[in-house]
């Protein structure tokens, strides 16, 4: 029993990086109406960054965490500027190989710039900590603690503020919003810089549990795309009943089933789910 | 000049060039053995153009096909000790089972769903094949695949023969490509690719058409890895691998997506740029990326598309002049008559 409730705790925390990413993905979704595929390319150049001011600055963990969310943020809005703006009349197709590009462009960069291998990130929450006779690790409290508040905060941001609002509007009904005066080339960098946030955030935080390498994005954005798709593409409450489901599934798997094939289980739920319902488990309904 | 290199004659030069060109290279075996393989993938490519360049659905699971077709002639002639030809027929076959059974779920959804769903199949297939120790060797492959057996006279023993084996594939694969997309059957992928509503409207059973877009591409994939497979004699997991499907669509992006001419033009630059860069192996997708990124906004039908537009530029341009001059001479005509009024 203890056991589970350990991996339960391993879900959660699984679960709380894959509703950042997540979040991010299903928001950037709805401004560009095409999945970003390159969205782990932001979580990659978010772990990259953290670990490397930590290393040439020797700054605290957390001013590292602040310098690699500024970075990413521009860097994604740099993104929508550049590649996906001229692209909006686009066909869908465009945009994703467009994006497949980018993926590819920034994992040879990273390779080039700081090599292939693994890096381990430190922390200063890797002590051991018992709670209710479970011992975990601090980090992994912390994962779940700002997850949950970067999680409010959002929604307080887009439900309380004008900007917020805005975001809404334009996801709900782009000439709607158009007609209401939003503009909307703010409103799509702005969607952007915040999925950067979210996704340095993310990136930041697993890091010391997972490692640090360039293949780090493939994963976790296939993972996001099964989050966002359980959950019900361009809905925030979807993606984190999506991405506490595949966290939990995924660490109980792994313990009770098996460890090898743990990757897997989230491909095949995934694979379950949209053949049993096409859209998704709660699509249809925006936010 | 512009007559000689298009239509009918551009591609009995092409042919010709490629019949006689491993006879500039008779003691060359590695520019034959990297043309060959560039043949191959034009084969598979070939089958993606269909899918995704003429009925427009963006299938990111081929390089899991290609590996099944791969798999299967490395399985059946190692571990089977069956017939090279047997087994690239039965490769094909069951490549189009498992795709035949998979489209039948994976096109229920649509468009950007229908990427996310393949690219995640194909990652399954990876880690399948990744983790199979038993029946695919894992992640130290499968050695040793044996060279087609000999039909009569003819043996594949040396590069040349392989060459001019999978070039005869090659043709036979184009000239079923040009068919098909040149019938009704291409005519009614096109108008699904433009409108999956209006298609249907007009009575097209878009689920069946889609279905059979599918599996026909996915047999390409099957042949091309099937031929892959007898070509290098040792195939790996990572054939089925993401970095596999994303350089298929850098081939079929750059050379063309939704022409007849592009797998083959974008396949053959960028497996000769690849050996050229060899030493850069590492970081050629520094390059490769960007360049996608930029023909997508620019050049959003690849090399080929840029081509054709070019020419009917100029070509419309000829045409506007004439027609100016034309029309200059009637404003004189008319504006002498006024004045003769």
């Amino acid at each position: 029993m203890e056991l589970f409730f350990q991996q339960l705790l391993n879900g959660l925390t699984l679960g709380s990086v894959y509703i950042l990413v997540g979040i991010g993905l299903t928001l950037v979704f709805g401004i560009l109406h095409v999945p970003n595929f390159a969205h782990g390319s932001l979580y990659l150049i978010g772990g990259y960054m953290t670990l490397m001011t930590m290393k040439w600055f020797g700054v605290h963990y957390f001013i590292a965490i602040i310098m690699s969310i500024i970075t990413v943020a521009l860097l994604a809005v740099l993104m929508e500027r550049l590649v996906f703006n001229p692209l909006r009349d686009a066909p869908a197709i465009h945009d994703k190989i467009a994006a497949i590009g980018m993926v590819l462009f920034f994992e040879a960069l990273v390779s080039l710039m700081w090599g292939t291998e693994y890096h381990r990130m430190q922390t200063p929450f890797g002590d051991t900590i018992k709670i209710a006779g479970m011992s975990t690790s601090a980090q992994r409290i912390l994962v779940i603690a700002v997850a949950a508040m970067v999680v409010v905060l959002l929604y307080l941001f887009l439900k309380k503020t004008m900007i917020g609002a805005s975001i809404l509007a334009m996801a709900q009904n782009r000439e709607g919003a158009f007609l209401v005066g939003i503009n909307a080339n703010a409103v799509a960098m702005m969607t952007f810089a915040i999925s950067g946030v979210l996704a340095a955030i993310a990136a930041s935080l697993a890091s010391p549990i997972n490692l640090v390498f360039p293949a780090m994005g493939h994963l976790v954005i296939l993972k996001a795309f099964v989050v966002v798709i359980i959950g019900g593409m361009g809905s925030i409450p979807g993606a984190i009943i999506g991405g506490m489901i595949l966290g939990i599934s995924e660490s109980l798997g792994a313990t009770y089933i098996s460890n090898d094939y743990k990757d897997m289980i989230a491909f095949l739920l995934l694979i379950i789910i949209m053949t049993a319902r096409p859209k998704g488990l709660f699509a249809k309904e925006v936010y | 000049m512009g007559k000689l290199l298009t239509g009918r004659n551009g591609i009995l030069f092409m042919l010709g060039l490629s019949i006689l060109f491993p006879l500039f290279f008779l003691d060359n075996r590695y520019v034959l053995y990297v043309m060959t393989t560039s043949f191959i993938f034009i084969i598979a490519i070939y089958g993606m153009n269909l899918l995704a360049g003429y009925t427009g659905q963006l299938s990111l699971a081929h390089a899991g096909f290609f590996a099944i077709g791969a798999y299967s002639v490395g399985i059946l002639t190692t571990k089977a000790g069956m017939n090279f030809w047997l087994a690239l027929v039965l490769a094909v076959i069951i490549t189009c089972v498992i795709g035949f059974a998979l489209g039948i779920i994976a096109l229920r959804t649509r468009e950007h769903f229908f990427a996310i769903y393949t690219l995640i199949v194909g990652y399954l297939i990876y880690l399948l094949i990744d983790k199979w120790d038993g029946l695919t060797g894992g992640v130290r492959g499968l050695i040793g695949i044996p060279i087609p057996n000999s039909i009569g006279p003819i043996e594949f023993n040396s590069a040349v023969s392989m060459y001019y084996l999978v070039l005869l594939f090659l043709v036979l694969s184009i000239f079923i490509g040009v068919r098909i997309v040149r019938s009704l059957t291409g005519r009614t992928y096109i108008a699904i690719r433009n409108s999956e509503e209006l298609a249907q409207t007009l009575g097209i059973n878009t689920r069946t058409n889609k279905l059979v877009s599918f599996v026909v591409s996915v047999a390409y994939a099957g042949l091309a890895g099937g031929l892959y497979a007898s070509l290098t004699r040792f195939i790996g997991p990572e054939i089925a691998g993401i970095e596999m499907v994303f350089n298929f669509l850098v081939y079929l992006i750059v050379g063309g997506i939704g022409t007849l001419t592009g797998p083959i033009v974008g396949t053959m630059l960028f497996i000769w740029l690849t050996q050229f860069l060899q030493s850069f192996q590492e970081y050629r997708m520094l390059i490769f990326g960007p360049i996608l990124v930029v023909i997508v906004i620019f050049y959003p039908t690849g090399l080929a598309g840029a081509f054709y537009s070019l020419k009917h530029k100029w070509l419309g341009n000829k045409e506007q002049k004439k027609e100016k001059i034309s029309e200059i001479e009637s404003m004189k005509k008319t504006s002498i008559q006024s004045r003769e009024v």
